[in-house]
């Protein structure tokens, strides 16, 4: 029995709208194993981060949690008090966001804000708080950090910025940290940097991940397990390698065709035909079911909730065996490894 | 030294807005219809005064050397006569500019002490009751002409209730709070819906900003959050609002003078408009100009020290 | 899989298929609607609704209370109050309409040229805003007015001469977006003149932010007005007009304080009704 740091239980989270409720989050469900890394991705506006907002409380309003559990450290953070909670956030579960130049404070020093967290959660002083963050800003990279402490956001690039976030994501030694999207906003170069460092970071302080990003290829390097998200909910889970080799749902298989080259894929690009389903409207059935090439009369009724799989893997198609066939027969990936 | 160098660039930038204000200022003389020394001193006026004007006001000669005139003379300080008093304007205005500026500060600081708390509550709890209440102020409070304020105070609280007195200036500094106190809350309140709807926009703002989720992501209680990190940024959309409502705020005390029989330089203005006095009319323009102008100065300069981000080097 | 870009024309007409449906919806604009209607009536039947002539002078009966004859007393003149206010509808409402529709049409104008084509006419044109700024508002319409000759002639002048400054920027800042928008280029590429392409596809777009502000501005102005007239700068008298009533009442204040006071609620009425328009009509032309 694996230790797992964090469970989603089909979570569910709304946004009540003047005119519609839209569904962000449809019954979503994954889990984080202890010291590993898992990716969620989906196309944008699938409601992945939401689904990470929810975990620490931090929907924008007017949205909110409706249904489900959110299990960490043996308690449903869906139901604890907001001081409980605000003990959990930067402490036990830190978040990293996608824009660093709005989500630092731009009128506070770099230090300053990396010393926050360890000052009001371990009660370091000043002093100490301060020496941490040089600790911090040394740790991920950032050169001549006793002097970069006290310089303030604008003055860094936007990678650095970054790295900056992540030494307050690591202020407390959290056991998660929550990456929504951190490379999205970088130049190419600098993202394969970013990324090297998350990796290298996890390894030596052995903390979870889960790694939110659209972008396959990232998931592959850097992740060992995987969920895929599609119109809020969660369509497949597993290890990377065996979902990628033999994905078992229809939407994941779309997925993987429609990725350029990298290094444990070979395809050529093939877009998915459709458009994702309005979150405000969502079609019965499976959400997938109007775009998917295996459509069968079973699909456009019903509730398709995550069923488990051998080897620790789970989907929510029914017919995901003829997707597996049509995968193997028509291999997306290519496992170097294996020679194909 | 680096500071020093934005202001003078600042300076600098100001000076064709100074140019421009006093081209302005001059030409005023020359929208008055028909001759417009006859035209100030009536129908009535000799030929022989008339004349005399003309020839003292430069209208004889050709603009551009009457605008060449006009700066020299400002340059000196000299802003011409006062046609009612028979002294330079700019020693008029001397005597008279500390109650306005009495008046400016006052009501600023009262505009602020009712505008920030309720501002505050506002955007705190966005779309709430007191959110709502507080958005209305704006609906009633623009359309109320500054002078009605004023006559409404003097009714309730001067008179009905005498608790403070309608007129005056007060002596000393604790006479000029109470004296003051009327008209000062008079200019409050008609900059106070304007700037509770700048406030509250720019509180918004701050508090849906991404470094408040971030914030909030590492754990510290909302108390600190608002005071660690919103009302840093507030405060700097704070002053800037100020800065730029400042034109608005002068315009105010203008009329407001003359509803309280303040002896400042609004009243002056007014008076002079009774008098028909131009030199003083024309005079008093030019030193809110330079007013209005220098605050926005001060204003940018304020701001460049309060915010890291503002640049030096261009 | 992106969303189709829209051209400019179908944008403008899809937001106004919007309002149409809309506007009925929207308390603010209903409501504000509603008032300033009110308002519009009451001054156009004032003939027929007001019970006395509003400069018919009547000095056997001067500075009476409200009474059945006299709803709010008369003034000092003998002249009935409520008949006086009602016709100075007519006088504020009227001045102050046209006193916006100018500056609006020369800032709009020069604001169009100013982003459109840039460069130095930009800078001419913002340096002018820049001086107009400078002056506090009132001031400077007091100002002139004194100088150009007070009533309406002089407050429709000096208003246009300060107030286009909003109007230039606002529509300005808009063009400069809207001109790199796409439907521009495949405009300018399609060799479509200038004047066609500002009018027919940016100005449609740009102009709702314009006419947005243009209700916060008539309750400026029309506070101006009221202020002129208070100084005695506006319409002359015996004409009624709210900020005369009140600075003739003011002499009266501690016996008749209607006099001063009633004209001043009629002002913040109509001020609240603009703005309420102006809140709903933000509301609604607001891209969804």
């Amino acid at each position: 029995m694996r230790d797992n740091v964090l469970e989603v239980r089909d979570l569910r989270v709304e946004i009540p709208l003047p005119h519609s409720t839209v569904r962000a989050v449809n019954g979503a469900s994954f889990t984080v194993s202890r010291g590993e890394a898992l990716g969620l991705v989906g196309e944008s506006g699938c409601g992945k981060s939401m689904t990470l907002r929810a975990i620490l409380g931090l929907l924008p309003s007017p949205a909110r949690i409706v249904g489900g559990e959110i299990l960490f450290d043996g308690r449903d953070l869906t139901r604890v008090s907001p001081g409980e909670l605000r003990d959990v956030r930067g402490r036990r579960i830190s978040m990293i966001f996608q824009e660093p130049m709005t989500a630092l404070n731009p009128v506070m020093r770099v230090g300053e804000q990396i010393a926050e967290a360890p000052r009001i959660h371990l009660g370091y002083d000043r002093q100490s708080a301060h020496e941490r963050a040089i600790e911090l800003l040394r740790l991920v990279g950032i050169p001549d950090p006793e002097r970069r402490a006290g310089a303030y956001p604008h003055e860094f690039s936007g990678g650095m910025r970054q790295r900056v976030m992540i030494a307050i994501a690591l202020s407390c030694e959290p056991d998660l940290i929550l990456c929504d999207e951190p490379t999205t906003a970088l130049d190419v170069t600098i993202q394969d940097q970013i990324l090297k460092l998350l990796l290298d970071l996890r390894e030596e302080l052995g903390v979870s991940v889960v790694f939110v990003t659209h972008d396959l290829a990232v998931v592959a390097e850097t992740c060992r397990s995987l969920a895929v998200m599609y119109a809020g909910q969660i369509l497949e889970t597993g290890e990377v390698r065996q979902v990628f080799r033999e994905p078992r749902h229809p939407y994941t298989l779309g997925l993987m065709r429609a990725v350029p080259d990298f290094e444990l894929v070979q395809s050529s690009l093939d877009s998915i035909p459709g458009t994702p389903p309005d979150l405000a409207s969502l079609p019965p059935g499976c959400p997938f079911h109007p775009r998917c090439s295996f459509v069968e009369d079973d699909c456009v009724s019903g509730e398709f909730p995550l069923l488990p799989l051998a080897d620790g893997r789970a989907t929510a198609c029914v017919h995901h065996d003829t997707c597996a066939r049509a995968a193997r027969e028509d291999p997306v990936v290519v496992d170097r490894e294996s020679g194909g | 030294m680096d500071r020093l160098s934005y202001v003078g660039r600042r300076l600098l930038q100001m000076v064709p807005v100074a140019l421009g204000v006093t081209i302005l200022v001059f030409f005023m003389v020359h929208l008055i219809p028909g001759d417009p020394a006859r035209t100030m001193l009536g129908a009535r006026a000799t030929d022989q005064a008339v004349a005399q004007l003309r020839h003292e006001w430069g209208l004889d000669r050709p603009l551009m050397e009457q605008y060449w005139l006009f700066m020299k003379r400002l340059a000196q300080g000299d802003l011409g006569d006062s046609l009612f008093y028979d002294t330079p304007v700019l020693s008029l205005i001397f005597e008279r500019v500390w109650p306005t500026v009495w008046l400016l500060a006052y009501a600023t600081v009262l505009a602020l002490l009712i505008s920030v708390p309720l501002a505050t509550l506002a955007a705190t709890r966005k779309d709430g009751s007191v959110d709502q209440l507080v958005r209305a102020i704006p609906l009633f409070g623009l359309g109320m002409p500054p002078f009605w304020i004023g006559i409404v105070l003097i009714l309730l609280l001067g008179l009905r209730v005498p608790l403070f007195p309608v007129g005056g200036y007060g002596d000393y500094f604790l006479g000029h709070l109470y004296s003051m106190f009327l008209p000062g809350l008079t200019v409050a309140l008609f900059l106070t819906p304007i700037l509770i709807r700048s406030l509250r926009a720019s509180l918004l703002t701050v508090l849906e900003s991404d470094y408040i989720t971030t914030a909030r992501s590492k754990g510290i209680p909302e108390w600190q959050v608002l005071l660690r990190h919103a009302v840093r940024n507030a405060i700097i959309s704070t002053v800037t609002v100020l800065g730029v409502n400042i034109a608005f705020l002068i315009g105010g005390t203008l009329v407001v003078e003359k509803v309280f029989a303040l002896p400042g330089i609004g009243a002056l203005m007014v008076d002079s408009i009774f008098n028909r006095d131009f030199p003083v009319v024309q005079g008093v323009t030019l030193v809110f100009a330079v007013l209005v102008v220098l605050v926005y100065l001060i204003t940018d300069v304020v701001h460049s020290l309060l915010d890291p981000r503002v640049r030096y080097e261009r | 899989m992106s969303a189709v870009e829209t051209t400019a024309p179908a944008a403008g007409a899809e937001r106004a298929r919007g309002f149409r449906n809309r506007w009925y919806r929207t308390p603010s604009f209903v409501a504000g609607l509603a008032i300033i209607g009110t308002l519009v009536v009451l001054g156009l039947l004032a003939p027929t609704i007001a019970p006395y002539n509003p400069i018919e002078q009547d000095l056997k009966s001067i500075l009476k209370p409200p009474s059945q004859e006299h709803w709010l007393g008369t003034d000092q003149v003998g002249r009935d109050v409520l008949s006086r206010l009602i016709y100075a509808i007519r006088v504020d409402l009227k001045i102050g309409l046209l006193a916006v529709l100018f500056p609006f049409c020369i800032g709009t104008f020069l604001g169009c040229l100013a982003g459109y084509y840039g460069r130095w006419l930009d800078t001419v044109v913002m340096r002018l805003v820049d001086v107009v700024v400078a002056f506090p508002f009132l001031v400077l319409i007091i100002a002139l007015v004194f100088v150009i000759g007070p009533g309406p002639r002089g407050i429709y002048i000096a208003i246009t001469m300060v107030g286009w400054v909003s109007y230039a920027r606002i529509v300005r800042g808009e063009i400069l977006v809207a001109k790199r928008q796409e439907y521009v280029l495949a405009a300018q590429a399609a060799g479509f003149s200038d004047a066609r392409i500002i009018a027919r596809h940016i100005l449609p777009n740009v102009i709702t932010q314009a006419v947005v502000f243009a209700m916060s501005d008539i309750v400026l102005v029309i506070v101006a007005i009221v202020t002129l007239g208070y100084l005695g700068l506006g319409v002359q008298p015996p004409t009624a007009d709210w900020g005369s009533m009140m600075a003739q009442g003011q002499d009266f204040i501690t016996t008749r304080w209607e006099i001063s006071t009633i004209p001043g609620l009629a002002v913040v009425l109509t001020g609240l009704g603009l703005s309420l328009i102006g809140d709903g009509l933000a509301d609604l032309l607001r891209p969804e």
